[in-house]
């Protein structure tokens, strides 16, 4: 076989992976992107031409006016980008704290435990929704967004803890140990060497975490569904009624919700990029 | 700076035995090599100095002070990896700085000592760099300056050299020389390169298979190997061996029959009983040379020869199928497949018992003596 045919090989390899990719890419996006031409219709150009583009004549910000002028939309917005934020940072430190103590120490007991916190991975924590809710009640937070946070936190932690540990293996031996003998203590090199080396697993946890717990709509359903304590995805539903459904409404305040999920999503990915450990060792 | 002392030194691994009682004494200032082949725990002695494994059992003294269960740094020593284990992120300043500001320094400080060191090593200029902008020897010199800044008792390299190509090999090695002379400090050095060891070394330490062979300086261990282990492994190429028997012993002189030789008388004590077995002798392959102007000779016919420029190898295939070296000059025109006759003096050999322990040599000529 020449060189030119192995060329040829690889350049149509190439174009079918990028076309299925891409086939991948327009369907999981269409439907946001039904969602955002929608919102800026009226209501009879929505359901006359669902595909079609705004123009002059069915342009309308109508949604967006009654989103922000009718309900707490500020309030929904301010709820959920709370939770999120802060069982992200929460799920993180905890959890890249962990993965260093199961990578690093070893303690009797190492194995079982990864193991243990494993298999949360596998088992859905909705399965629990009914002793969570118990409990919520029990502890007085039902109705508070510390009650969603803690069981976001429960529910993130498992894969984080997986995804991390994995990463930690792979810091090289030596470079723990030559700050060991550079006299830096634990917390320190765990602090300044291995999470700025993690960075890219710890952005990918982040996005992992994040954006399960911002599509939710259970937990703050039956933890918080109180006034003022809704969150986006329940706030929502004020809109959606068992006979009319104010889609207008419904597609501005999704539309407003892509926003601050795809400013953090921006912020984490640019760290995904980075190859950091090259330099380390050799 | 500072003296080390290991008392029985015994390490193992679940079942598994590495180190079998070792016994060292390194002096303040001495660099101190550990030598052997793969495996034999050189490493593991090493990470044991630094406190980054623990000792199963005997006594670890830093400067007076047992260390056995202190931390790597509360025993003051520094180490230099052979995988360079820099920190990636940080730029080379704040690598050597890195372990100095957890000691609360004050910052003119440290920045002096940094400045100091990055001077020895000629890194002034890549101050701002990270490790991943520099190249292999340059990223070795910084290792080395993170040890330096510590000013620690003692330093520890763990085969610093052995990343590099051959050339910027013999580069820093001149320099970590340089640098033992300048800062007088203990080091202990673990390489299995020979050429490293005899140079840098003012004490060589020889291990095999968990155990130390032999401790002393590299002219002692060139000219008076205690094992035919050392013999064979200290000298490049290697000494040749071959068996022989006893036929007569006097006092202070042993008769012995080469296959493929002459009889010769040696210089060496034997005791009477020895009569008869089965010994090991041995010659390095420079103080074999063509003809037979020494009183122990071979014959043998050429096999291959390695043309050096400086010298040629020869490498001869005696009658008992033994192979033994010479090194003759370089202009030397031997020819593969001829039979040619090497002789050296008899003060050069070596002699092995069954066992492996080198027969005791007596009146050694100064020339293959390790004394001044
Ligand atoms: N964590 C461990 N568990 C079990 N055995 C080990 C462990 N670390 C090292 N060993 C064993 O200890 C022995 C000595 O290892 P060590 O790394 O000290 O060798 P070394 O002399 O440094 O060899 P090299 O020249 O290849 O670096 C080896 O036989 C190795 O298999
Ligand atoms: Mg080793």
């Amino acid at each position: 076989m020449s060189f030119k045919n192995i060329r040829r090989e690889d350049a149509s390899r190439a174009v079918i992976v990028h076309g299925i990719l891409l086939t991948y890419t327009l369907v999981a996006l269409y439907p946001i992107f039904l969602v955002v031409i929608n919102a800026f219709k009226t209501r009879k150009a929505i359901f006359r031409d669902p595909m079609g583009f705004p123009n002059a004549e069915t342009f309308s910000l109508e949604g967006f006016t009654k989103v922000l002028a009718k309900s707490n939309f500020e309030v929904f917005f301010y709820n959920s980008f709370t939770v999120t934020v802060i069982t992200i940072a929460i799920v993180l430190l905890l959890a890249a704290m962990a993965a260093w103590a199961l990578s690093e120490y070893k303690f009797p007991g190492n194995t079982v435990l990864a193991l243990y916190l494993a298999i949360g991975i596998m088992v859905p924590i909705r399965l629990g929704s009914v002793s969570i809710l118990n409990l919520i009640v029990d502890l007085g937070l039902i109705n508070t967004l510390t009650a969603l946070v803690l069981v976001y936190v429960a529910q993130g932690l498992p894969l984080a803890i997986f995804i991390l540990t994995e990463f930690m293996h792979q810091i090289p031996k030596d470079l723990k140990e030559a700050a060991r003998c550079d006299g830096v203590g634990e917390f320190k090199i765990f602090f300044a060497v291995i999470l700025p080396l993690i960075r890219p697993a710890v952005a990918t946890v982040a996005v992992f975490t994040m954006i399960p717990i911002w599509n939710d709509l259970w937990f703050p359903l039956i933890l918080a569904p109180g006034d003022g304590k809704q969150t986006i995805t329940l706030g929502v539903q004020q809109f959606i009624g068992q006979y009319v459904t104010d889609w207008n409404a419904v597609l501005a305040s999704l539309s407003l919700a892509i926003i601050p999920i795809l400013i953090l999503y921006l912020i984490f990915s640019r760290q995904l990029i980075r190859g950091l450990t090259s330099g380390a060792v050799k | 700076m500072a003296d080390l002392k290991l008392d029985q030194i015994h390490k193992s691994y679940g079942a598994v035995d590495v180190l079998h009682g070792i016994d060292l004494d390194v002096k303040d200032g001495e660099f101190v090599v550990f030598v052997g082949p793969s495996g034999c725990g050189k490493s593991t002695l090493l990470r044991i100095i630094a406190g980054l494994e623990d000792i199963t059992s005997g006594d670890l003294m830093i400067d007076g002070d047992l260390v056995n269960t202190k931390s790597p740094r509360d025993r003051g020593i520094a180490m230099v990896f052979q995988s360079y284990a820099l920190y990636p992120h940080m730029t080379v300043y704040k690598n050597m700085a890195f372990g100095l500001k957890l000691d609360k320094q004050d910052k003119a400080a440290i920045d002096a000592r940094v400045r100091e060191a990055a001077r020895i090593l000629q890194l002034d200029q890549l101050l701002d760099r990270r490790p991943s902008e520099l190249s292999g020897g340059q990223r070795q010199r910084v290792a080395i300056g993170r040890a330096i800044v510590r000013q620690p008792k003692v330093f520890l390299f763990d085969e610093p050299l052995s990343n590099l190509d051959a050339a910027l090999r013999v580069q820093t090695r001149l320099e970590i020389a340089k640098l033992h002379q300048e800062l007088k400090s203990t080091i202990v050095y673990v390489t299995h390169d020979q050429v490293e060891a005899m140079t840098l070394a003012d004490k060589i330490v020889v291990m095999n298979g968990g155990n130390v062979e032999q401790v002393g300086s590299p002219m002692q261990l060139y000219h008076h190997p205690q094992t035919r282990f050392v013999a064979g492994f200290i000298g490049s190429p290697a000494m040749n061996f071959t068996n022989v028997r006893i036929d007569k012993v006097e006092p202070g002189k042993v008769t012995v029959s080469i296959p493929g030789g002459t009889p010769s008388v040696l210089p060496f004590d034997v005791d009477q009983n020895e009569l008869g077995k089965q010994v090991e002798l041995g010659i390095r392959p420079e103080h074999l040379s063509l003809g037979d102007g020494g009183e122990l000779t071979v014959h043998g016919e050429v096999d291959v020869v390695e043309k050096l420029g400086d010298s040629t190898y020869l490498y001869l295939k005696l009658a008992n199928g033994d192979h033994v070296t010479v090194r003759a000059p370089g202009h030397s025109r031997v020819k593969i497949g001829e039979t040619v006759t090497a002789s050296a003096s008899a003060g050069a050999a070596h002699l092995f018992n069954g066992n492996g322990k080198a027969f005791a040599k007596v009146d050694c000529p100064a020339e293959y003596s390790a004394d001044e």
